[in-house]
């Protein structure tokens, strides 16, 4: 299967996209574009559709309405193209969701060799390279719920970058930490996203996006109220309810 | 060195002396409990003992002990379930080295009844000295297999594989081949005693369980159809009591085989303890399955894992391990309710004893000892399984601390 890929043409594409949930219309026509390499931060207040768009990314969420285009491939109802869509998209929970029945070792090698069928021998090499990365390849053998919080979420990071994807979902990665753990998640995040991936952060961690991001996006009652570069919208945001936002977590 | 012992007993019967002050006699309400039931139980105790040794008559047990534990399977073919019970033993053994506590446990919970038949004097138990023989074998089965898998290592999926091999191997050495002069065929209805009953269970349990995963698995699907069949089926069998479908599989059975097909006695009452026992099993599967949290199957979808590889490697594990005493608790109910089979004309250990009983005149008063037997023989095999389930319990809880 070779699909021609424009590089020029956005990784991500948003055309007008609506989701209800029953009657609650959480998504109100979302329209964004996100380049190869990106490092995009959205924010906004509880319920205002930011953690439901990034799990429409990789249909989590179904959409109703609208187009959603990754690296090309349309997400509709076809199994084929959400599994190949989910193969190039890794993800981090807020609740790490690590599989607790496997070591450290095997939540990570788990999907390369059962998805992407390779041997034992790669699989294992690739979750010690990447457990390295994170900071931990002294915990390979031991169970998730022996590890710390922090520690879980930089497992769950390797469990996704084990597949190579080309984009990173990372739906409020921190929330869930204890204060002193939070510098540990974001610099493994920091390193990522210096390696040129694609990245989608749901966050709160205002200091990470001014550092890192390329672009933020506030997300308010199901809409982009405003996008920007961090300078644009942490110096001088054009949005009353992004300024109003902002002076609250600030 | 002697100073420590005295050290070390004085500590333990202070130890038992304030535990005996906080929980026996903690309160006045308490110390009037305790000497009433203490009394109570000492008394209940020593005249079981008395009856057992002095009053009661074993005999009928012992002169009958063989119908006991394999019914009317012939003298000249018992070999055969020497030789069965050896592979089981020896693949416990292996077991038992390669996986370690459970299969320790489970193998000192077998050589502990066998060890102690063995070495009771033949004048207090008069079973025969081939029996006694055969004993021996099948309990150094277990050594054997153990000390083999020490030079001879093998995967864990190869022992599960020698698991289920072992037992077709074992159904078609007790039943035999026909035309095969050495394997002569031994019909089904004449297997019996603890036999039939460990035949039952274990077939049973390896159908059932399967049966209610898939079950389980049915009723939370998608499909509609799929979804809905499962439902009636779960929920009718449910409403029926195990007696009923026994007699309907006796019917029902040989009319759904195709034409040519025949199934015995012991087939159809398989048939009806694994639909019974399916329906069950489902539902505490499904209990299972409710218990793992949603964030487990997205992690997995979005990892790229399909529907089939989602539930069986991240769910299942989960789920089953999350309800183990259920399915262990319904694998103890099947065990016991095999004893229903005597409706329908097998003779069971339970069905072996009303034979005996009140087949034997000699015998008609000694109906306590026969049945405090059988009860005996239940307890020991129920007792040993809810035994074992707490410590896979323990052992797979590992990721857990």
């Amino acid at each position: 299967m070779s699909i021609e890929i424009d590089t020029d043409h956005p990784i991500i594409l948003f055309e007008d996209v609506h989701k209800w949930f029953g009657d609650f219309h959480v998504l109100k026509g979302i329209n964004i574009e996100i380049d190869k390499g990106e490092v995009v931060v959205v924010f906004g207040p509880s319920g205002s559709g930011k953690s439901t768009f990034i799990r429409t990314i990789n249909r989590l969420e179904e959409h109703q309405n609208g187009k959603i285009t990754i690296d090309g491939i349309e997400l509709t109802t076809d199994l084929k193209n959400i599994e190949a869509v989910r193969r190039e998209v890794g993800m981090v929970f807020q609740s790490f969701n690590l599989f607790p029945h496997l070591t450290v070792r095997d939540n990570i090698s788990l999907a390369p060799m059962k998805v992407r069928k390779w041997s034992r021998q790669e699989a294992t090499s690739i979750s010690e390279e990447l457990l390295e990365r994170v900071g931990i390849s002294d915990q390979a053998d031991k169970y998730p719920a022996q590890l710390s919080g922090g520690q879980q979420q930089r497992v769950a990071i390797a469990r996704s970058l084990a597949m190579q994807p080309k984009i990173m979902l990372f739906d409020e990665p921190t929330s869930a930490l204890d204060p002193e753990m939070i510098k540990e998640v974001l610099d493994v995040m920091k390193e990522l996203a210096s390696s040129g991936i694609t990245m989608v952060v749901v966050t709160h961690e205002m200091g990470f996006a001014r550092e890192v991001a390329d672009r933020l996006v506030m997300f308010d009652e199901g809409n982009i109220v405003e996008a920007g570069s961090p300078e644009e919208i942490f110096d001088n945001p054009e949005n009353d309810r992004t300024k109003l936002f902002l002076s609250q977590i600030l | 060195m002697a100073i420590q012992q005295a050290r070390s007993i004085s500590n333990i019967s202070n130890a038992a002396y304030n535990w005996a002050r906080k929980n026996l006699f903690g309160s006045p309400l308490n110390i009037l409990i305790s000497l009433l039931i203490f009394p109570l139980l000492v008394y209940l105790f020593i005249s079981s003992i008395d009856w057992i040794l002095n009053e009661a008559e074993w005999d009928a047990v012992t002169s009958n002990i063989r119908l006991f534990l394999i019914g009317q399977y012939p003298q000249s073919e018992v070999w055969r379930i020497g030789v069965v019970s050896s592979i089981t033993t020896m693949l416990l053994g292996i077991s038992w080295h390669l996986k370690g506590l459970v299969f320790r446990r489970l193998s000192l919970i077998i050589l502990l009844p066998l060890i102690t038949l063995i070495l009771i004097p033949p004048i207090f138990l008069d079973i025969s000295i081939v029996l006694r023989s055969w004993l021996v074998v099948v309990s150094s089965g277990i050594l054997v297999g153990y000390n083999v898998s020490r030079f001879w290592s093998i995967s864990s999926k190869n022992l599960l594989i020698s698991w289920l091999l072992s037992m077709l191997i074992d159904f078609i050495l007790l039943r035999g081949i026909e035309g095969v002069e050495i394997l002569p065929y031994v019909s089904t209805n004449e297997w019996g005693g603890l036999l039939l009953t460990f035949f039952l269970a274990i077939i049973g349990i390896l159908l059932s369980f399967p049966l209610g995963i898939f079950l389980a698995l049915g009723r939370r699907s998608k499909l509609p159809f799929l979804k809905g069949a499962c439902v009636v089926f779960i929920e009718s069998i449910r409403a029926v009591p195990l007696v009923t479908l026994l007699f309907m599989a006796l019917i029902i059975v040989p009319l759904l085989l195709p034409e040519g097909w025949r199934l015995d006695r012991v087939g159809r009452a398989i048939a009806a303890i694994t639909v019974f026992s399916g329906a069950y099993m489902a539902e505490n599967v499904r209990g299972g399955l409710a218990s793992v949290p949603i964030g487990q199957t997205e992690a997995a979808k979005a990892l790229g894992l399909g529907p089939l590889l989602t539930t069986t490697l991240i769910v299942l594990p989960q789920a089953l391990r999350n309800v183990i005493p259920a399915i262990v608790g319904q694998f103890i109910s099947l065990f016991k309710d095999t004893s229903l089979v005597v409706i329908v004309g097998l003779l069971d250990l339970v069905g072996i004893g009303k034979a005996v009983v009140l087949g034997n005149v000699e015998y008609i008063n000694q109906q306590a000892e026969v049945y405090l037997f059988i009860a005996a023989v239940y307890w020991v095999f129920t007792f040993s399984m809810s035994h074992v389930s707490q410590i896979l319990e323990q052992s797979l809880g590992v990721g857990d601390r």
